[in-house]
């Protein structure tokens, strides 16, 4: 066996088998995004889809992270051309009625879309429970870092961001981060749902 | 209604008809319009030079200065209001890197694990060029000839 060649050809290997193995310790679902642990950016929307009793909200009315603190908010960034967001509509629409009542506020953020195509998406849909937003100039998707949709937050009582999901959102996820949310607070903390 | 439209109207407006007067005040509407132009275009050349800069969250690798796509124009519009708002061009930068990371810069900056990328090339073109002085050393190695 030539020695020298064999240490040549583990001093190169070596450094690349050590980053696939790094890769391999990481999800290729997962975007970074710096915004967890941070102040979530505010915003001052306007529904335009009212969503379903006891969770509607009239349109044209103004939704304002600002008026939500104290409760948990869920942020859900979605289109009508988008088809991911089509498979998570049913749990998004069935956890936020299990959660009424209770001090967790769903919004739905159209992005990139127009009210009507949304408002027929969401009829096509079968309904949706909470309200959903319209967001000119994607000023607020920006201000989320939104890379595409669907993307949801999970916001704190203390109007922190402190869970991202890219791509469609899976029932028993959402639930957990509400859940462990709901017993770090104190009753005392969180506010009467809407 | 431009600025010159306005100052007209206003001279109309106050009977003052007098062809010094409009002169004077065509005069003032063109300097202040010129002047207008040059901030805007001065304003859209820094707006560039931003954008270049800053990664298209939805393309591969290219700039949202040259991406076609709706996010890209929407965050060159971000861009721009908050340069004509006063911000420097590095707190605007600082602006989406703390909404998407350091991933937003086209051009990572040189600290902490990025410095591979800086030192890599370097390295693998040094590696190279000891390689090529080793073959050819070999190569022109004269031949000791059989005795």
């Amino acid at each position: 066996m030539n020695w020298k060649r064999a240490s040549i050809a583990v001093l190169f290997a070596t450094p690349l088998l050590l980053l696939f193995a790094w890769g391999f310790t990481r999800d290729p679902d997962v975007i970074p995004s710096p915004l967890p642990g941070r102040e979530a950016p505010k915003f001052t929307l306007e529904v335009f889809a009212p969503g379903e009793a006891p969770l509607s909200r009239p349109i044209g009315d103004t939704v304002r992270l600002v008026d939500l603190r104290g409760q948990v908010v869920v942020l859900n960034f979605w289109a009508s051309w988008c088809l991911a967001c089509g498979h998570e509509h049913a749990t998004l629409s069935q956890t936020a009625l299990s959660y009424a009542g209770r001090p967790v506020h769903f919004v739905g953020v159209l992005y990139n879309d127009t009210a009507s195509n949304g408002t027929k998406w969401i009829e096509r849909m079968g309904g949706q429970s909470y309200p959903s937003v319209t967001d000119p100039e994607s000023r607020t998707a920006i201000d989320y870092g939104l890379y595409g949709v669907p993307e949801t937050f999970v916001i704190d009582p203390k109007g922190r961001v402190v869970y991202k999901n890219t791509g469609a959102i899976e029932d028993a996820k959402l639930r957990r981060v509400l859940d462990s949310l709901m017993a770090a607070n104190a009753p005392s903390q969180l506010k009467g749902g809407p | 209604m431009t600025f010159l439209g306005l100052l007209l109207g206003g001279v109309i407006l106050a009977g003052d008809a007098n062809p010094l007067v409009m002169e004077h005040a065509v005069l003032m509407a063109t300097v202040s319009q010129s002047a207008q132009q040059a901030s805007d275009s001065a304003l859209d050349a820094r707006t560039s030079a931003v954008a270049e800069e800053l990664r298209c969250p939805v393309c591969q690798g290219v700039s949202i200065q040259e991406s076609p796509s709706e996010l890209a124009g929407q965050m060159r519009a971000v861009v721009k209001d908050q340069l004509r708002a006063g911000r420097s061009p590095d707190q605007v930068k600082a602006y989406f890197v703390s909404k998407y990371g350091e991933w937003i810069l086209l051009e990572p900056k040189p600290r902490g694990f990025n410095l591979i990328v800086y030192a890599l090339p370097a390295a693998v073109i040094l590696g190279g060029l000891g390689v090529i002085v080793f073959a050819v050393r070999r190569w022109t190695r004269p031949v000791a000839s059989p005795e």
